[in-house]
């Protein structure tokens, strides 16, 4: 690795909670290391708020659960050479999904309409929100995705392992310890 | 006199009778398997277990050792096949494994990880399936079904109760439960049944003890399932 | 639910009589879930509590098996209950608008029952009338040649409750539809002539045969009549018609050697679940060639040493249950079954026939036996083979209905000349249940070595583009291939012939095939449970023209997996169709194919209608556009 053009990577997360984010934290000084072979492009690192079109590596945190979200992963699959699904909810839907044996108008119903102290509720309309999606659905069945970091959240060291994999030019891979998907 | 079969190249005896798990399993290989308990009547229906014997694919808990057999097992084509399978019985369900009390002591998960699954690759099905917390000790969350029908075996043929059967068919096969009113706490199941402790993933869970063992000391964390075999 | 109301004691008075009936035999479960739905018109939670007392049985055994078949319904359903036949054949024949029309008329949805629980209608697997489409059922009985006239007398009839007894007897009227027949279908053969040959044979080397001792302990003589029989049924050089086409006469010695322990017996089997979509040739033989097929079990009785047998006849085929009552009733009568059969002292066999309940796998010899023994039907894992575990783990064969009627001319007319006829790797005749786009479908016997342009041409096609032979699980045969033969050698059939031509879209028969597997798979193994519905879910984005080269990518290692994995050969030909007309059709497939690398399997916009509806929002950050890739973007 040595002084080759830096990696563009962007990262977003979608339906999620920032908490793999907060684990890619978790690689602490490392990160200087990373730092060395590639530069954040969009990402909330950065608050760059559009991709690059030339990006190599976008990360992808949550799954899909409204317009907004199919949006911005379409954009990340446009820009970036590599998609790296980034968590349970990104992979599986993870805890948004929890809602997907519930019709979306029962939901809305209840959240907006019929939960008590919500009289004269109105469901929001404002053209500025997200339209959430019928179901909430893994990012790889919208796009995609070339690599898929498991976990809830993904450890610092298992995102590093697989980063570090990718940069040696390696298939990724996870071993017992790293491997969770909890 | 001691019969041998060879199993990815290495000698494995075997008595009269074993099938190729078995003598596997007593020989400290480990064969990745859902549906297979030593305790119970080999079921086959998991498929996680196939070999290839002289060539061609079988389950290796159904299938006798023969003498001489050619088996192959820890392959990139057969571990790719296994994993396959794997990802179909998680988009089958629904696994939402942070919020499952089983986590770590998970065989399904277990073997998930044993095969590198990295996602579950397909489709998900999302299926829409009740929980039953009917019973003052147990609970049944029918969503991580992968309907190996352990339970059913081990209340049939140790408890001899038949607290649980499968019925359906094809893709809408699922568990049920030995009440009129289809709910546990109407049957005559207690903690005490094997029944209770044969689930490998987390559809029978005993309340008020799912995080006795906290997350991270639990079977699998300590060990991957490869190095549990029995003959290890 | 306004199903007609049941009083729990009228219930419980109906599983008694059933159950009596079945002589309190569990094994009987399917035979007596089935006399209970067509009493009750479901099968109601109180008849369970009643089985459970009376047979001792748990209710999760019986709503095990219950939930297992098509045709028994835990759920209320409606008094007269439709089922719209939907093999390819039907569809060609327009069976949707119909099922339409009929849901229109009366009020109903698909798969649902009208409100006040009068009808209900769905679609069902192939029920064997495809040369006298579209099909239906009507509380298991079959309604052929639907048409939009058909269609609204049922209507009429339905609305104004008309009991199905005093419908129109034409509309279940079954024709045999017998175009070419040879030495089967052409057979002049009485009662008993077959038995009386088989009882005359002796031994090619002369010794005396000890038929007797044979039948009545059944244990083999190894000398005597029945080892002779079982001698020619060798030198016929007979394999099984249901397809797989194993000898004949293997299995028989086979199941006749296999050593049995105390109590046991030996049992002949005859396989009529014919569920492969496209055959009826068995339909045919058991219409009119009855008494043919019982003499061939008959036969094969007195080879192997059996003195049960049973008749497994598919579900869709409950009209023929009376018939052929009628017909093992004379032969009883004429004693050709019974005791002593035609004064052969200890010659005791008898034949009792099962229904199925609509589960295309109970063809499965293996699944079929668990479906005869009362439990849901589930292929075994063999080895053992049902020759010595088959029903109640006694020695079993099991037998197309075809291969004993064969037999039975093979008892009269002996293995040589048998032998002669056909190929040499392929002797006798072949039934092909010829249907699709054709002049004149029906029935066809041809000596085995028949090309399929010959067939072609005799029934009346024109334009071929295809033909599957052998159903879905077989192979579809282009026409660069049309000088290939029917026979075990080249191209292996149960019978079913089905001819598309060229205004046919190819992907669309692959489909439906795929839709049927996905259905009919039983669910055991993971791979075939779970792969069917994925190669299904893959095949409906195709034909949603959402499908991507990777979905063709994705169809191919599914079609890799369910071959090498799954437990019988249901899963193991699941993906024959697709693997066929991809390779022989490919631009039926490529139409259907956008050009992207990837497309998601739902639409994206539609997925946002229920939020839209909500929220009264219609602007464009309120839809999803669909992405254009490749050249015409």
């Amino acid at each position: 690795m040595t002084a080759k053009k830096k990696l563009k990577v962007a990262t977003t997360s979608l339906a999620g909670c920032f908490g793999c984010h907060m684990s890619f934290l978790d690689i602490d000084e490392r990160l200087f290391t990373l730092l060395e072979h590639i530069e954040f492009d969009r990402s909330p690192l950065t608050d760059i708020k559009e991709c690059s079109p030339d990006c190599d590596i976008g990360i992808i945190e949550g799954g899909l659960c409204n317009a907004e979200n199919v949006h911005v992963l379409r954009e990340f699959r446009k820009n970036c050479k590599i998609l790296i699904a980034m968590g349970a909810c990104a992979i599986n839907g993870g805890l948004p999904a929890q809602r997907n044996h519930l019709q979306l108008t029962t939901i809305l119903e209840e959240v907006y309409h019929t939960s008590p102290g919500l009289a004269n509720g109105m469901i929001p309309n404002d053209p500025e929100l997200p339209l959430p999606l019928n179901k909430v659905h893994p990012i790889h069945e919208v796009v995609k995705i070339d690599y898929f970091i498991p976990g809830c959240p993904p450890s610092g060291d298992a995102i590093w392992k697989v980063l570090t994999d990718l940069l040696a030019g390696k298939e990724p891979e996870l071993g017992h310890g790293l491997m969770h998907y909890d | 006199m001691t019969q041998t079969f060879t199993l990815d190249g290495k000698t494995v005896p075997f008595e009269d009778g074993q099938t190729i798990m078995q003598a596997a399993t007593k020989a400290g290989v480990f064969i990745p398997h859902l549906c297979y308990h030593p305790e119970f009547k080999p079921h086959g229906s998991c498929k996680l277990c196939t070999v290839k014997v002289n060539g061609r694919q079988t389950a290796s808990c159904t299938m006798r050792a023969m003498p001489g057999m050619v088996v192959e097992s820890d392959t990139e084509e057969i571990n790719a096949e296994r994993r396959a399978l794997t990802q179909m019985l998680f988009v089958e369900g629904n696994h939402f494994c942070p919020s499952c009390e089983k986590s770590g002591n998970c065989q399904l998960q277990a073997t998930a990880y044993h095969l590198g699954m990295m996602s579950p690759h397909f489709d998900h099905f999302f299926p829409n399936r009740a929980v039953d917390a009917s019973h003052p000790e147990v609970l049944l969350d029918f969503n991580r079904c992968i309907l190996c029908s352990l339970c059913v075996r081990a209340s049939r043929d140790v408890d001899g109760k038949n607290v649980f059967a499968l019925s359906g068919r094809g893709i809408k096969t699922h568990l049920i439960v030995n009440a009129k009113s289809g709910r546990l706490g109407d049957t005559d199941f207690t903690l005490a049944d094997k029944a209770a402790q044969v689930c490998p993933v987390g559809v029978i869970l005993v309340k008020r003890k799912g995080f006795s063992v906290p997350i991270g000391e639990r079977t699998y964390d300590k060990a991957p399932i490869a190095a549990t075999v029995e003959g290890r | 639910m306004a199903l007609k109301e049941m009083h729990p004691e009228a219930v419980a008075g109906i599983v008694d009589r059933v159950v009596s009936r079945w002589r309190r035999d569990p094994t009987c479960m399917v035979q007596i879930l089935r006399e209970i739905q067509e009493a009750c018109d479901w099968i109601p939670p109180e008849a369970i509590d009643r089985l459970q007392a009376t047979l001792g049985v748990p209710r999760t055994k019986i709503e095990g098996v219950a939930g297992f078949y098509s045709f028994f319904y835990l759920q209320p359903r409606g008094r007269y209950r439709v089922l719209f036949s939907d093999n390819v054949t039907d569809r060609m024949q327009g069976n949707m608008a119909l099922m339409e029309r009929l849901c229109g008329s009366l009020w109903v949805e698909p798969g649902k029952v009208s409100e006040d629980g009068l009808v209900s209608i769905d679609k069902t697997s192939c029920t064997g009338m495809c040369d006298q489409g579209p099909g239906m059922l009507v509380n298991n009985l079959a309604i052929t040649r639907l048409s939009v006239e058909r269609i609204d007398q049922i209507a009429e009839l339905i609305r104004n409750e008309v009991p199905l007894l005093d419908w129109p007897a034409e509309f279940f009227a079954v024709e045999d539809n017998i175009r070419k027949a040879d030495i089967l279908l052409a057979s002049s053969m009485q009662p008993g002539d077959a038995l009386r040959a088989a009882r005359e044979r002796v031994p090619s080397d002369g010794l005396a045969a000890s038929n007797m001792r044979s039948w009545r302990e059944g244990l083999p003589s190894g000398l005597g009549g029945p080892a002779a029989m079982l001698d020619e049924i060798k030198r016929a050089n007979l394999r099984g018609r249901g397809g797989a086409g194993f000898t004949t006469g293997l299995k028989w010695e086979a199941c006749r050697n296999a050593p049995l322990k105390a109590g046991q017996q030996r049992f002949v089997v005859c396989n009529a679940d014919e569920g492969e979509p496209g055959t009826f040739k068995d339909r045919v033989l058991l219409t009119s060639y009855a008494d043919l097929v019982f003499e061939g079990m008959t036969v094969a009785a007195y080879a192997i040493g059996a003195r049960r047998g049973f008749l497994y006849l598919r579900g869709e085929y409950r009209y023929l249950l009376e018939p052929l009552n009628v017909v093992l009733e004379r032969r009883r009568k004429d004693n050709l079954l019974g005791t002593n059969i035609i004064g052969i002292p200890g010659g005791d066999f008898d034949i009792e026939i099962h229904l199925g309940a609509g589960a295309y796998v109970c063809g499965e010899e293996s699944a079929l036996i668990e479906s005869l023994e009362g439990k849901r039907g589930t292929p075994r894992n063999r080895p053992p083979f049902p020759v010595t575990n088959g029903y109640l783990d006694q020695p079993t064969i099991v037998n197309n209905v075809e291969t004993f009627a064969a037999a039975a001319l093979i008892a009269l007319n002996g293995g040589e000349w048998y032998a002669g006829i056909g190929t040499k790797h392929s002797a006798g005749t072949k039934i092909l249940s010829v249907s699709g786009d054709c002049e004149r479908p029906g029935i066809y016997e041809y000596p085995f070595g028949v090309s399929v342009r010959q067939v072609l041409e005799d029934c009346g096609a024109k334009d071929t583009q295809a033909v599957q032979v052998s159903g879905p699980s077989g192979i579809c045969v282009a026409p660069a291939e049309f000088d290939r033969v029917i026979g075990f050698e080249d191209i292996p059939t149960a019978g079913a012939f089905t001819i598309f031509d060229n205004s046919r879209d190819m992907f669309e028969v692959a489909r439906n095939y795929v839709h049927f597997f996905q259905h009919e798979s039983c669910g055991f193994c993971t791979p075939c449970r779970v792969g069917t519905s994925l190669l299904k879910n893959l095949m409906d984005k195709l034909h949603n023209g959402c499908g991507s080269p990777y979905d063709f990518a994705e169809i191919e290692k599914l079609n890799q997996l369910l071959q090498s994995m799954s437990h019988c050969g249901l899963g193991h030909t699941a993906c024959n169709p697709v693997l066929d007309t991809i390779e022989k059709f490919r631009p039926a497939y490529e139409k259907h194919m956008r050009q992207a690398d990837f497309e998601p399997a739902f639409d994206l916009d539609r997925a946002l209608a229920a939020a839209r509806q909500m929220t009264g929002r219609d602007d464009p950050a309120a839809h999803i556009i669909k992405e254009e890739f490749g050249e015409d973007a």
